[in-house]
């Protein structure tokens, strides 16, 4: 379970201040799908990264599975993220000079899993997103879409508790983006925590509940 | 805590035979090709400088000194005892062949027959060896070195052999201190001055070569020598020695000292007969490599500096996500350093074979024509192989700096592309 209380996030730019998250008390519950949305600007993708430990917030707490991140250091958060998160950006953001199969592998060999069985556990997680036989090919050489499941393969091969998704069909076409929210529905449905950031209403629809931010607060539950 | 160091060399390592595998080959070969650059300057430069000496030393020890040179004593006039020397010196296993030799000063004349009374006198002074022609070419190969006329025979009479630079047509310039003889070549007469003895001989040949003990002396028969010197007692000057392939010089020396040939005469290897100032001279160009291969160092360092950096840089969005799903800095900074190291072992590798593969044979058959020696490259395993340690160590620094330099930005403004 993640837990925010009073969350703010405040950039700074010289003597100008702007508060991007105003005070967000929010709980996603072990196995939700959680949609956030909002138009552009209204801090959607700054709480997923609050949420995700990728940044730091300014103030209040965020709670993960009773643990509170603000004592953290920043290594024990690399450590947390590699273990209990799995993440899909907008841009696939899967590494250019390795295989869809080598992509998948490499957090699985940061947690110390052997190159043969981070091998065989992403040839599984490939298989489970119909990319099997993709598997050898260069991020270069896949679609859009297949170089998005690749991604996905990626966040989940390590069974991590919380799938964080930041407009996964930002830069997809239809069909593309379809194949993946319908694989986010079948994830979900075996028991796996997502939260997906998106601007797109009928994929929003698809998870379990819904949230809205307008300027930096919660305004639609 | 060396379970993670391990983990990440060898999460380091996977992501750098990757990246190395699929980056551009061009890139790649541009890289490689500035560390061989680097290596051939580090190792070539200063292997010139001091080969340049060094290949005056190995002609001074190949046409003059050979390998073991036993003179006389400073206080004495000639070796006492030179016919016992010499047989003990033949009688050493690793004698190849000895040359005695007579050395006597020398006034040089000539066109005497057409000097008249207040004309400077055409003279020139020398050192005149009286050898045994097979015996010291055996040693020595001086026939060689004679390039117009021909080399003495054993009957020759009054015949000498005379070096270039006693000869005026053959010294680029005039110096005082150094008079040479005009209008002379081969078949002309001269006339040999020792103390109140005066002798005419013929100029049977020219010795050309770029060993000062050679062109700025004359050799002739020793009989006719010992002739002139009155000496009968068979005792000589010098005696070079040749030893057989592969053996060491220093033991000879010794050899013949336990053997009491120092009683009799200075026993000196090639090296220990080198003039001090030859010795200096191979230091100050061997520091002066130093310094040129260090500026090579920094100049291979600030390379893969900007290549580490420009490619971190370019993929300090990747960097971030790879931070981002978990994967440490540690094993991010491995990988660049497996790049460098990379790099530099393959372009030291290639320097190696070109050096030891092409450039040192080829410079030893083809040696470089510097006007005082006949320049060798000189590049010994140890110290070359110390120079691919520093530079492996070099380059180590300078791909791990750049990509620390990149590696602690924050990780969300490296995913977001923010500065």
């Amino acid at each position: 379970m993640i837990q925010t209380t009073n969350l703010i996030k405040t950039f700074r730019d010289g003597d100008r201040e702007t508060r991007v998250l105003k005070g967000i008390d929010l709980t996603v519950r072990d196995g939700e799908f959680l949609a956030i949305m909002g138009r552009s600007g209204a801090g959607k993708s700054t709480l997923l990264y609050q949420m995700s430990l990728l940044d730091d917030p300014t103030g209040g707490e965020i709670i993960i599975d009773g643990r509170d991140t603000r004592t953290m250091s920043a290594r024990e958060k690399t450590s947390f993220r590699l273990t209990h998160f799995g993440y899909v950006f907008q841009d696939y953001a899967i590494l250019p000079e390795l295989t869809a199969r080598e992509n998948v592998a490499m957090p699985l060999l940061m947690q110390g899993k052997s190159p043969k069985e981070a091998r065989a556990i992403a040839q599984e997680a490939l298989a489970r997103l119909n990319l099997a036989h993709r598997a050898d090919n260069l991020p270069s050489q896949l679609s859009g879409g297949e170089q998005q499941r690749v991604s996905i393969a990626r966040a989940i091969a390590h069974r991590p508790s919380v799938l964080f998704a930041d407009e996964p069909t930002a830069n997809l076409d239809n069909d593309s983006s379809h194949t993946i929210m319908k694989i986010f529905q079948e994830l979900h449905k075996k028991g796996q925590t997502i939260i997906m950031v998106t601007h797109e209403p009928q994929y929003a629809r698809l998870a379990e509940r819904i949230i809205t931010l307008d300027d930096g607060a919660m305004v639609m539950v | 805590m060396v379970t993670k160091f391990f983990l990440h060399a060898r999460i380091g390592f996977f992501l750098a035979v990757r990246h190395i595998r699929r980056a551009s080959l061009w890139t790649t070969s541009l890289i490689i090709f500035v560390m061989i650059l680097t290596f051939l300057n580090l190792v070539v430069v200063s292997g010139i400088l001091v080969g340049l000496i060094q290949g005056a030393v190995d002609q001074v020890r190949t046409e003059f000194t050979s390998d073991v040179i036993v003179s006389t004593l400073n206080d004495k006039s000639y070796i006492e005892n030179s016919p016992g020397l010499i047989a003990l010196m033949e009688q050493l296993p690793q004698a190849q062949a000895i040359s005695p030799r007579y050395s006597e000063g020398a006034l040089l004349e000539a066109n005497y027959k057409t000097h008249k009374v207040g004309d400077k006198p055409n003279t020139a002074g020398a050192q005149i060896f009286g050898i045994d022609p097979a015996r010291e070419d055996a040693v020595t190969n001086l026939s060689q070195s004679v390039t117009e006329g021909s080399y003495l025979a054993p009957g020759d009479y009054d015949q000498v052999i005379i070096g270039q630079f006693l000869l005026s047509q053959y010294v680029p310039v005039d110096d005082p201190n150094f008079a040479a003889l005009d209008n002379v070549d081969v078949g002309s007469k001269i006339r040999i001055h020792i103390g109140d003895v005066t002798r005419e001989v013929t100029v049977k040949g020219i010795i050309k070569s770029k060993v000062d003990a050679l062109t700025r002396n004359v050799f002739m028969v020793d009989s006719q020598l010992r002739s002139i010197i009155g000496r009968n007692d068979g005792n000589v000057d010098q005696i070079a020695m040749l030893l057989r392939e592969g053996a060491d010089p220093a033991a000879a020396r010794e050899a013949l000292k336990r053997s009491g040939a120092d009683r009799f005469a200075e026993v000196q290897t090639f090296d220990d007969a080198q003039p001090q100032f030859l010795k200096d001279i191979i230091n100050t160009f061997n520091m002066l490599g130093a310094a040129f291969s260090s500026i090579g160092l920094v100049v291979a360092s600030i390379t893969i500096f900007i290549v580490v950096f420009i490619n971190a840089i370019t993929r300090r969005k990747y960097i971030g996500i790879m931070k981002g799903i978990g994967i440490e800095a540690g094993a991010i900074e491995f990988s660049y350093v497996f790049q460098s190291i990379f790099y530099a072992l393959i372009g030291s590798s290639i320097g190696l074979a070109l050096v030891y593969g092409f450039l040192v044979p080829f410079i030893a058959a083809h040696p470089i024509d510097f006007p005082f020696s006949d320049g060798i490259l000189v590049a010994p395993i140890g110290q070359t192989m110390f120079r691919v340690g520093l530079l492996v160590a070099a380059t180590v620094v300078a791909g791990y700096i750049p990509a620390w330099m990149i590696i602690r930005k924050n990780t969300l403004d490296a995913i977001l592309g923010r500065n």
